[in-house]
């Protein structure tokens, strides 16, 4: 009796290892056959003038589908806007969310920098279509029209929280000795900041962007109903612009088109995976 | 540059977020305003119809809101059998091994992975097999977009459980292990009870996640602005009328966008304001 009772709490335990372990590799399922399904499909469309030219007219495409041929044209209008609009959200969210994760790092006790901590929170976890309605509100509606500066303020608000939160992270695991060490030599609090703290937290900083960069870049939403979307290769960052998620979302819709989703979307999920690939590495690299 | 004017600065930076968010509910409650008015907080929120031909035009969330609901509920359910065993594989069996840092790069790549291409692969491999299985005949609805989300949200909550269950302390288990607890009642009666905290709270947030996702469910739910029959019917969640509604909108019908937009964003944020006290709570 007491035997049989042993052997199936073992039973039991095995049952469990076994669940356990071929239910986790069933999540490896849906990333094979994503990946699997972009690259098959998306290699082929791959060639210098699919990075060089951009997307064709529906007409053009059309033609080129009735001839049997591969769509001519490319993406390079919205391989063009993501790194502007990119570079233009880095270029205000960087300075702005490392000073104020600096602040919220050196002030954690104080009661406002509880505040500024939930809000950061809260603002991660927003819904990216708000933050792409509510760029429609602020920006799109006093300049009378869709631009590359509205979209650039939504992955702005997007990437924000991301790099408060890698900054202040990395600050607090910083040893106080550090600090004392910079301030007993004499430094003043903003050169002890900047020329000894900034440089050692340095590496989870980088990291930390590099996985907003990650985050944002393939963000749809927020992009629709501000940068809007444009065919040709355009700089100015007044007007309408494309995003490489904007042309998959166009080519989604537009029948004629649809051949060139799978090129695009291997092209942002190369892209995507490798930032985030990397930058965990270094993330693992620099903490050992 | 002296310290005054550098700390004045660091202040600065740190207020440029309570401005947002506050510029954030200030720009949709000032756009909503209008549909409140209109048709009354209750009545906005509890009608179901949405009519926008002229003269006859109603606006009415319920059918977003439930959709919204009903998807984020599908995908939590789906999810758990998938990233519970993902957290304990992580967190207990393999610990510190290879094989879990094999798996936790895999789920750190189905995080990465843009929601619009969720989207992609959903409509076009997902929807062939539920077409084919005559679940639905269109293919797309309610259950689609919740299969595809499920699988979107196991990364979030299988990770941070996983850091939970690998917080519990050794002594605990081997004292289990002495008396002859078996692997798994130890992770029963020893690791449940004691991480049990933080891995509700990570689930919270993973609801956080689901509830806002946009472009996957917007390509996958059908686009109906009717209340869902059931499960496998088409139908719209309160993100995904926002995408497919909001650039030909104006008027009543732009504020009543704006007002789902600002429910939505409560929601969400009360979520995620609960879920992260959870965790810091979990946490001591």
């Amino acid at each position: 009796m007491k035997k049989i009772y042993i052997k199936h709490r073992l039973l039991k335990d095995k049952l469990l290892f076994v669940m356990v372990s071929l239910l986790s590799a069933l999540t490896a399922v849906p990333l094979l056959a994503i990946l699997g399904e972009v690259l098959i499909k998306g290699y082929d469309q791959f060639s210098w003038a699919f990075f060089t030219e951009p997307t064709p007219t529906a007409y053009k495409a059309m033609k080129a589908v009735a001839a049997g041929e591969l769509i001519p044209g490319g993406i390079a209008n919205g391989i063009v806007g993501t790194l502007i609009m990119l570079g233009m959200a880095s270029l205000f969210a960087l300075p702005i969310g490392i000073m104020c994760g600096i602040y919220l790092a050196e002030n954690s006790k104080k009661k406002f920098a509880y505040i500024v901590s939930y809000i950061t929170d809260l603002l991660q976890g927003t819904p990216s279509v708000i933050i792409g309605i509510v760029t429609y509100i602020w920006v799109v509606v006093p300049m009378k029209g869709y631009s590359a500066i509205a979209g650039s303020v939504a992955l702005f608000i997007m990437m924000l929280p991301l790099i408060i939160r890698s900054t202040e992270e990395t600050m607090k695991i910083l040893p106080s000795s550090l600090k004392e060490a910079g301030l007993a030599l004499g430094g003043n609090y903003m050169r002890v900041v900047t020329k000894v703290q900034l440089p050692a937290a340095f590496g989870g900083i980088f990291t930390g962007t590099l996985l907003a960069i990650s985050r944002v870049i393939g963000e749809t939403a927020p992009l629709m109903f501000t940068a809007l979307g444009c065919s040709i290769i355009r700089w100015d960052i007044d007007k309408p612009i494309s995003a490489v998620p904007l042309l998959i979302w166009e080519f989604f819709n537009d029948p004629n088109l649809q051949d060139l989703i799978w090129g695009a979307s291997l092209f942002l999920l190369v892209f995507v995976l490798t930032l985030n690939l990397t930058a965990k590495k270094l993330a693992k690299k620099w903490n050992s | 540059m002296n310290d005054r004017i550098f700390k004045i600065i660091l202040f600065l930076a740190a207020l440029v977020m309570p401005v947002v968010c506050g510029g954030i509910v200030y720009a949709l409650a000032n756009d909503a305003y209008d549909a409140f008015n209109h048709f009354g907080f209750i009545n906005f929120i509890t009608s179901d119809e949405w009519n926008y031909t002229q003269g006859n035009e109603h606006y009415g969330a319920l059918p977003f809101i439930t959709g919204t609901l009903l998807t984020t509920l599908l995908a939590l359910v789906f999810c758990i059998p998938f990233s519970l065993p993902v957290s304990l594989f992580v967190g207990e069996y393999f610990k510190g091994k290879k094989i879990a840092s094999i798996l936790s790069t895999v789920t750190d790549l189905l995080a990465g992975i843009p929601s619009i291409i969720y989207g992609l692969w959903g409509f076009y491999t997902l929807r062939p097999i539920i077409m084919s299985l005559n679940i639905s005949p269109q293919g797309s609805g309610i259950l689609t977009a919740s299969l595809v989300l499920a699988i979107m949200i196991v990364p979030y909550a299988a990770s941070l459980s996983a850091e939970f269950i690998k917080m519990v302390p050794d002594e605990l288990k081997e004292g289990a292990y002495s008396l002859g607890a078996t692997r798994a009642e130890v992770i029963r009666k020893v690791i449940f009870p004691i991480a049990g905290s933080g891995v509700f709270s990570s689930y919270i947030l993973a609801i956080g996640r689901a509830l806002g996702e946009t472009m996957t469910v917007t390509m996958l739910i059908g686009n109906t602005n009717q209340l869902p029959a059931s499960i496998t019917s088409t139908g719209n969640s309160m993100a995904s009328i926002i995408a497919n509604q909001f650039g030909e909108a104006d008027g009543l019908r732009f504020s009543s966008l704006i007002a789902i937009g600002l429910i939505l964003f409560l929601i969400t944020a009360i979520i995620n304001v609960v879920g992260k006290v959870l965790i810091k709570r979990a946490r001591i």
